[in-house]
């Protein structure tokens, strides 16, 4: 049988590479006027596939980010295009609410199991 | 470091951009006697502040630009010199307007961000 880490792993992990996707963003988006700034992103897809294969969530995350390419350069440098960074943001949180509710799901599923509901 | 400070400590450097940009708008327009005491637009300088894969942002310095403050012949300025000439203060206005907006915009943005990342932690530990 499973232990109870196991079962809310996948929601946990996926939670927390969220949080972390959602700081990165959030720090491009402080950056917008910096000269020099090169925006930063987290691929999800491939940083959630390490961290099933059993690795930590915390590597999985740092060997998953990488920098931005701008769609047009501009000439001091910054990265941070502000209309790509707000939309990934909004989509973000939408998954970040989205895993957040299955992982609730999960939690009330066990707790309805436990009393025998 | 968290969301949170990233986005104040960008907040508060935009504020510094905005109050730079309100000194040079108020300063524009104005005559001096000199070049050398004549007003020159102040800019913030930003550098980002990287820690626990985050990064934020502070205001370096203040600098002031080197646009050079424009000669006008005004005979009848009190201030104007013996051949009757008065410098006007280097300040661009509609630069500065654009400035303001994107000054404004940029913290618009930051707002919204705190706003979004509180109502997830605060969805998260409300959950039973």
């Amino acid at each position: 049988m499973p232990s109870l880490d196991q079962v809310l792993a996948l929601n946990g992990g996926a939670l927390k590479l969220r949080s972390q996707r959602l700081n990165m963003l959030a720090s491009n988006i402080a950056n917008a006027s910096t000269p020099g700034y090169k925006a930063k992103d987290l691929d999800f897809d491939r940083a959630m596939q390490q961290a099933q294969n059993g690795s930590s969530v915390e590597k999985a995350a740092s060997d998953h980010t990488g920098f931005r390419v701008p769609l047009q350069p501009s000439l001091d440098g910054n990265t941070v295009e502000l209309a790509v960074e707000q939309t990934l943001f909004a989509e973000n949180a939408i998954q970040y609410r989205t895993t957040l509710s299955f992982l609730n799901g999960q939690v009330s599923s066990i707790k309805r199991a436990l009393k025998g509901e | 470091m968290n969301v949170f400070d990233v986005a104040s400590r960008a907040m508060s450097a935009q504020m510094v951009r905005l109050n730079t940009t309100a000194s040079n708008l108020a300063s524009a327009r104005t005559d001096y006697a000199s070049k050398d005491e004549a007003y020159r637009a102040m800019r913030p300088v930003f550098r980002a502040v990287m820690e626990d894969n985050m990064a934020t942002v502070d205001v370096e310095r203040v600098v002031q630009t080197d646009a050079e403050p424009q000669k006008r012949y005004d005979p009848t300025n009190p201030i104007a010199d013996k051949e009757g000439y008065v410098w006007e203060a280097a300040v661009d206005e509609t630069a500065e307007l654009i400035d303001m907006l994107e000054t404004a915009r940029n913290y618009q943005n930051n707002v919204q961000v705190l706003q979004t990342a509180k109502s997830l932690i605060l969805e998260t530990v409300r959950n039973q």
